[in-house]
This record gives C-alpha cells, structure tokens and sequence, in this order.
C-alpha cells in the first residue's frame, strides 16, 4: 500500500523531534557509544535494501540491491556490536569490586 | 495489514526506549541490546510483510553482511575505534544510496515524491560514503591528517553542491535522461564530499564525525520515504537528529557554527597565517619524528621550570585533575595515566579527569580510551561540572592537550579559539603539562601555559614516556 507523502514526512519530523528530545539527556561521557548506536540504527537502511531488492525487475538492481543488504548488514551488526564492547567496558567503582 | 503497522509502531518505541536507555552507564549496555533486537525483528517482520522470506539471495547477502560486521566489530581495536566508527557509517550511506539507484530503475517510481526522494537520498547517501570513508582513511592515516586545502576550495565546494542541488531537479522532471543524469548527480556529490572532507583535519574531526553520522540517518529516512517504509523512515529521522545533536554540542563546544563547518571553514584556516604551518605541524608530529629544535626548547624549558619539581608536588598534592587530550591517544598512554591515578589515590589524594567535550577524534573519544584501562566512569567529569574546582585543586596533570586548556580562548580576540569554552586549567596551583613538544595545538594559538613562570612543570616529549619516568620517581 502507497502511504501518502505527507504521512512519511511527518513520521519523520515526528522523529527527528522525539530522538532529540531522548539524545539530548545523554552525558558525554557516552557520546561514542550513542554515536556508534545511531550509526548501527542507520543501518537499518537495510529493510529498503530488502524490499527493492525482492522487487527489482532487473539483475543489474538485484546486484546492486544484493550489495546494499551485505553493506547496510555490516553497518548493523558492526555497529551494534562495537556499541556493545564499548559499553561493556564502562565500570563504576562499585561494580569492580563486586567483581573482585 | 494493520497488524503490520502496530508492530512498525512497537518496534520504534522499542528502539526509542533502548536509545533513552543510552542516557544512563548502568543501562546503556541493555539498551544497546534493545535496539539490537528492535533492528532484527524489523528485518524478519519487513521480510515476512512483502513475502520474500523465501528470496534466497536476500538471506545470502544477509549472511555475508552477518559474518563480516561481527568479525569486523569484535576483531578491531578501541584505538581503531574512530575510523571503525566512520567505516560503518559510509556503509549505511552506500547502502541508502544503492537503494535509491534501485528505486529508480524498479518501476517503483512512477510518482514524483519517489524520485524526489530517491534523488535526495542518492546524493545524501553518497556524500555520507565518500564523506566517511575520507574522514576515515585520515583518522588511519592512510590519507594525510592536515587539512588539505585546494585553490578556489570554496568556489568548487559550493559550486559542486549547487550542481548536485540542480541535477537532484532534472533527475526529477526528467525520467528519459536518468542513466545519465545519475551517473552526474553521483560525480558532483563525489566532489562536493571530497572538497568537504579533505580540509577537515585534527580538532575538526569530532564536528565532521557527528554530522556524517547524521547524514547517514538523514539517507536512511529519506531513501525509506523513497521505497515507503515507515520504520526506516522513523528511524533514520532519530538518527539524523542525535548526529545533528552531537554536531552542535560539538559545535559549541569549539565555538564555531555548523554552517562553517559545512563550506569547509575550518579552524585552522580561520587562523592567522604565521601559525597555520606549525600548528598543522604540531598536531600531526608523530613520535618517532623529535625534531632537534623541539629537543633544545624542550631542555631549556625543564631548566626554566626545574623550580617546581613535579615529583614532589604530586607526591604532596591531595586534590589532583587529569586533563587527557588527543596526545594521550597518539602516546598510546591510557594504561599509564591510569597507574599515576592509582599511585596518587595510594598516596591518599582525590583523582578526577576532566574531559573536554572535543579533546580526541571524535565525540567521547577520552571517555572510552579511560574506559578500556578500567578508569572508574564516576571519576570523569565533564568540563561544566569541574571547571570550578580547579582554583581549589592541588595539581592539574595535562597528557597531550593543548587548545582545550589554552586560556588564550578567553583574552585573545581575533584568534580561532577565542570564545571557545576551555578547561580553567591555569588557576590552579601547580600545572604539570605532560606533551609533546612547545608548539601551538590545532588551532594555532600559542599557550599563555608554557611561558608562565611559576607553577608551571613542562614534561615534553613522547606522553607515555614522560609518564614512565614520573612513575618510576613518585615510586
């Protein structure tokens, strides 16, 4: 189903105002890791890269579109993954001794 | 149909609530988790929705794009991690770009609002690849770290985006010629990237990190405006806006505009001539290159500082800041600010870091290089909620920071630091400045620090040799 122009437009302005509003309460002491976590999100590219892919009426796009799935799925797993050993990595005083 | 929908909606809640999880050290790690699961379900749901779960060469190109992210993302090193961060980025970029290319050539794009975004998302998409992958391949070094700048830079930066910006048109009016037209829109985009990218250099990086990473969000919603997908479309919009968020606290905190950043005024280039070429030096002076002279001020500024002997003002002091900047990370010296924290909390003294919010690569660079050595979260501050205390604080250690402390950002007018917000380093008592050599930072501005005559100790050279022999002294 065509959802209409206007419909996707203010999901997005929606969006970008919502994620502002959450971003803006993280501390800069995790900056890299929510960098790399929106990076990761951006890689979500992948779901157009499936469905134009599954629709090409052509080789050439479903090429193309094989390889934007494999770069979009590096994008994602890479970026989760690094935002994962990064985060895993923060400890507070507290917790180092529990561990010890 | 509708259940499609609901569960479209859920899943962005689940990605919003695992990115509000973010905002906080104890939970980061589970939010992380969240958006991880969010994103998987949003493939299998999409797949299931347009019934092509049984497309082979989707879940082939799936698994490839699997296994290489997983060994990429757990084979790397932190050290790596800025260009690893700006790699990935270029790839969600590409992707979004590919998709718009498709869109074109599927018949999907009968309506107007289709190649309208398609084209957006082709130019954005290529910009945030070509874009990253420079910024990248500086940050490895694979490309030259300075700033590179053409003859008539600005007039081929503008020029090259108002070509792109007029292509995206024609490629919109007129369908008989897209073959063509793509394959321009692409060149002119390539070129707008690369005339951006290239004379970003050192302390600029953090800025241009954030918005390609909002670039690539802002690819992603508007190639799923293109293919009608409205989780992408959601998601790319949060993503867009936290890069743009990133952008202008990164902005700030350098005090320059984004606007500037964007046309390629960079903070270098805004400097006067005279110190352009030695800070360009500075920075990127790597340690194997001591040059002779760097040597010979370096000796006559340890007789000139001997006075206050380092050692025994650390041994004394009870109430001591580490400023780590981007030298720390050249030295490789984490591990070694890590032990002379320890050593001075065995000697019974308080150890805070203090972390300027551009001092490194990239956004919370030093946060997580502290954070690889076991430096407890709790002990680094961020530059408003210390900056008060360093008038009442015994020592202030710097490792291989220089404009982020410089106090000339206050009284210089006219230089490209001034107004920017720095560290209050110099009001405190004593200042051991650990760094590599005398030169001015990235911004070219000489430090008032080095010429000050008392309670200033210079330690220059390489940081974590500096540190070595302090360590073996305080011992």
């Amino acid at each position: 189903m065509e959802i209409m122009p206007f419909i996707l437009i203010l999901i997005f302005i929606i969006a970008t105002l919502v994620g502002y509003k959450l971003i803006s309460n993280v501390p800069s002491l995790l900056h890299t890791p929510l960098m790399s976590g929106m990076n990761a999100l951006s890689g979500l590219a992948v779901l157009g890269a499936l469905t134009a892919t599954a629709m090409a009426m052509n080789t050439g796009s479903r090429i193309l579109g094989g390889l934007a799935v494999i770069l979009a799925m590096i994008n994602v797993v890479g970026g989760f993954g690094v935002t994962n050993r990064m985060l895993s990595m923060f400890h507070s005083k507290k917790q180092e001794g529990d561990e010890a | 149909m509708i259940l499609y929908y609901v569960l479209c909606a859920i899943l962005v809640l689940g990605i919003l609530f695992g990115i509000s999880m973010m905002s906080r050290v104890e939970t980061a790690v589970k939010g992380n988790r969240l958006s991880a699961i969010c994103s998987a379900a949003a493939i299998l749901i999409t797949m299931f929705y347009y019934h092509i779960l049984t497309d082979w060469l989707l879940w082939i190109c799936i698994a490839i794009g699997l296994v290489i992210g997983l060994i990429w993302a757990y084979r790397i090193k932190m050290i790596q991690m800025p260009q690893v961060v700006a790699l990935f980025n270029g790839l969600g970029g590409a992707a979004s770009a590919l998709v718009a290319i498709i869109v074109f050539y599927s018949g999907l794009s009968v309506g107007g609002f289709s190649r309208a975004t398609a084209a957006l998302a082709l130019v954005i998409g290529v910009v945030t690849l070509v874009g990253s992958l420079i910024a990248g391949g500086k940050l490895h070094g694979i490309l030259a770290q300075r700033p590179v700048v053409w003859t008539a830079h600005q007039a081929i930066t503008i020029g090259s985006l108002v070509v792109s910006l007029i292509l995206i048109v024609m490629l919109i009016a007129i369908p008989d010629m897209q073959t063509v037209l793509i394959i321009f829109c692409t060149l002119f985009s390539i070129l707008f990237a690369i005339a951006f990218a290239i004379r970003v250099g050192g302390a600029d990086m953090p800025i241009t990190i954030s918005l390609l990473n909002s670039f690539s969000g802002v690819a992603g919603s508007i190639a799923g405006m293109a293919v009608n997908d409205i989780l992408l479309v959601a998601v790319g919009g949060v993503v867009g806006a936290s890069g743009l968020l990133l952008t202008q606290i990164m902005c700030r905190a350098m005090n320059r505009s984004i606007r500037d950043i964007l046309l390629g005024k960079t903070s270098v280039s805004a400097s006067s001539q005279s110190g352009t070429d030695s800070a360009v030096a500075a920075t990127e002076t790597t340690s194997a290159e001591v040059t002779g002279t760097a040597k010979e001020t370096a000796d006559a500024a340890e007789e000139a500082a001997s006075a206050d002997d380092p050692v025994e003002i650390l041994r004394a002091a009870k109430d001591v800041i580490i400023i780590p900047g981007y030298g720390m990370a050249l030295a490789q010296a984490q591990e070694l600010v890590k032990r002379l924290a320890d050593r001075l909390e065995e000697n019974g003294g308080r150890v805070r870091f203090a972390i300027h919010p551009v001092a490194g690569r990239m956004p919370g660079h030093m946060n997580v290089l502290l954070a690889e050595v076991d430096v407890p979260y709790e002990q680094l501050y961020e530059m408003e909620q210390i900056n008060d205390d360093f008038a009442t604080c015994d020592a202030v250690v710097i490792i291989g920071a220089n404009d982020v402390v410089n106090p000339a950002a206050r009284s210089a007018e006219g230089t490209p630091i001034y107004g920017m917000p720095v560290l209050n380093a110099e009001q405190a008592a004593h200042v051991i400045i650990c760094n590599y050599d005398l030169k001015p930072g990235y911004a070219g501005v000489d430090n008032p620090l080095y010429s000050r005559k008392e309670g200033v100790s210079l330690l220059l050279g390489d940081a974590a040799e500096t540190l070595a022999s302090l360590l073996e002294k305080l011992q």
